[in-house]
């Protein structure tokens, strides 16, 4: 199992700090949660934790090597990456699309080879977009298009899973259906990083929490000692009402902070 | 289509047109004595038609080709526009400009190698400004921005050669061998354009795979393992060796980059690799043919092959606007 460390992460972008010092260690086998407000810098610490930014201040370390040192390609076979929104250029099959995730896998001028078509099977079985292999992507609708990027992530096979924002544009039942795939993820020993917006379904389903707030990490813990009346009324600005349902925390925001 | 077949199909007319490529010119010459000429013996006459007019002719036309079409949709795939093309990189306009220049200063009767080397001059100049404006960022958009400026520079310098012309044969020269031809062209012409050319296909090829995880977007790719300013600095080299020396012994053609790729994408699974072999061999097919329909159109001048490919681009695009108009 792969444990990333981060340490005094500090990132601005442009002149806008969105990072000030971000300090964690996460575990494969957990499925993590990262929420926060908008810009509260979700994103700029999942990009981070891939290499994409580079840190002023900090590292990132990947089984206590730094990121900055490892090659490209070592970090697409070790992170797959969900990126944030539906970005798709070229109207590729579904199938294809998938297929892109075995990219890291493959030597020069090499073809697909069975294993990797295996695990292209598996993620597009996994999230349920069997039906949809052979139909154009771009032609989807916003959650079949959520699905399938997400397998797409999956055929990496790789030891770590970052997903921003997985659930948008999904329906319920699809949100739990991907919430408790990657729970399972989790459960077979994947370090899984979500950054979600939904309260109650990050409480319901992850094991940890990280709770951010203007770059900073406001808290870190179990779903249930995070998402408290205090921290939801200091980062988020809302009055919610916290309660229990089938043994987990259920958060309903009710009104902004008067 | 399966790609085999595709490929195959592609090389069959890539076949075809040089076979009438090196049939029909404006001198007569019997299947029967290029037949001859082909195995050795043959009368010197029919020798010299076939191996030092119409093979160089042949061979230009498959290689030019082949560069537009490769380069059309290589960069089609990096900057994800469909209606991008070597032009928009600046470099064919400053391949043009550095033969204007051969032309104008008379630099290019001293020696016919001239012109065509200053043209690749020109291409690697305007790859130098490119990396100069464009800097290390990784965006797409900054690249466009740096070639616009340097494709309207060099057709500033163009322009300009034409209003200083000295006279209006000088005027004619340039702006006729701007129209883009291959009349007359030798082996000599091959041995500058050829090396270019298979360096620049090679190096745009080789893109593939990183074409495809752009489909992504710029942190998709990087985040399957995509080396965005490789990959940027492959492409730029490639687009300005191989398209440098096509300009160079053709003069500018355009379309042909624009619209290969638009003929040949819907025939595969539309990911950007998919489309560059194709593009190549469609490119080089494409314009082999309209080279021999150049000689075949019955004109007073002979038409220049820039101004059939012209006329080529515009039904693709009318068709592809009915099809987004679903009027077809």
């Amino acid at each position: 199992m792969v444990t990333i460390t981060i340490e005094g992460l500090r990132i601005s972008l442009g002149k806008h700090p969105a990072l000030r010092g971000i300090d964690a260690s996460l575990d494969g086998g957990m499925l993590i949660g990262i929420i926060g407000p908008n810009g509260a810098g979700k994103s700029t610490l999942a990009r981070a934790i891939l290499g994409l930014v580079k840190p002023e201040q900090g590292r990132v370390l990947i089984d206590a090597v730094e990121t900055s040192a490892l090659p490209r390609a070592k970090i697409a076979r070790t992170i797959a990456y969900l990126p944030q929104g539906q970005t798709l250029h070229w109207p590729l099959d579904v199938e294809r699309l998938v297929a892109l995730g075995r990219l890291p896998h493959l030597a020069p001028f090499s073809d697909i080879s069975s294993a990797d078509q295996a695990a292209i099977d598996k993620a597009i079985a996994l999230t349920d977009v069997e039906a949809l292999r052979h139909r154009t992507a771009t032609e989807l609708s916003g959650g079949e298009r959520a699905r399938v990027l997400l397998a797409r992530a999956l055929a990496v096979e790789a030891p770590v899973l970052i997903a921003d924002e997985p659930l948008a544009s999904l329906d319920p039942g699809h949100q739990l259906e991907v919430m408790e795939l990657l729970r399972a993820q989790a459960a077979s020993g994947t370090l899984v990083i979500a950054v979600l917006h939904d309260l109650t379904l990050a409480a319901r389903f992850c094991d940890r929490i990280l709770l951010l707030n203007k770059g900073e990490i406001a808290a870190d813990g179990d779903p249930s000692d995070v998402l408290n009346a205090g921290n939801l009324a200091t980062v988020y600005g809302v009055r919610a009402w916290l309660g229990q349902a089938d043994g987990a925390p259920v958060v309903i925001p009710l009104s902004r902070n008067p | 289509m399966p790609r085999a077949l595709l490929l195959g199909l592609l090389l069959a007319c890539c076949a075809a047109a040089v076979l009438l490529s090196i049939g029909i010119g404006t001198a007569p010459l019997s299947f029967s004595r290029m037949a001859a000429a082909l195995t050795g013996d043959g009368d010197p006459v029919a020798r010299i038609i076939l191996f030092d007019l119409r093979m160089p002719r042949a061979l230009l036309g498959l290689s030019v080709g082949a560069m537009l079409g490769v380069a059309g949709a290589a960069l089609q795939g990096y900057l994800r526009n469909p209606l991008a093309e070597p032009s928009v990189v600046g470099v064919s306009n400053a391949a043009a400009l550095g033969a204007v220049i051969a032309l104008y200063f008379g630099f290019a009767a001293l020696h016919p190698a001239i012109l065509p080397v200053m043209a690749v001059i020109g291409a690697f100049a305007a790859l130098g400004a490119l990396f100069l404006l464009s800097g290390a960022s990784e965006s797409p958009l900054t690249l466009i921005l740096a070639g616009i400026a340097i494709a309207t520079l060099a057709g500033a310098g163009i322009s300009l050669t034409l209003n200083l012309s000295p006279n209006p044969f000088a005027a004619m020269e340039i702006a006729t061998w701007l129209l883009g031809s291959l009349e007359d062209r030798s082996f000599n012409h091959v041995l500058i354009a050829l090396p270019c050319i298979a360096a620049g296909v090679a190096l745009l090829l080789w893109n593939g795979r990183a074409l495809d995880a752009l489909t992504l977007g710029e942190d998709g790719a990087q985040a399957l393992g995509v080396d965005l300013g490789q990959m940027r600095l492959r492409l730029m080299l490639g687009v300005a060796c191989g398209v440098g020396g096509a300009v160079a012994v053709s003069g500018s053609i355009g379309f042909v980059g624009l619209i290969v790729p638009h003929i040949v994408r819907p025939l595969t699974d539309r990911s950007p690799s998919a489309v560059l072999l194709p593009s190549a061999l469609g490119g080089a097919a494409l314009l082999t043919f309209a080279d021999v329909l150049v000689r075949l159109i019955p004109t007073n001048n002979e038409l220049k092959l820039g101004v059939v490919t012209a006329f080529l681009g515009v039904p693709v695009f009318l068709i592809h606007l009915m099809r987004e108009r679903r009027l077809w």
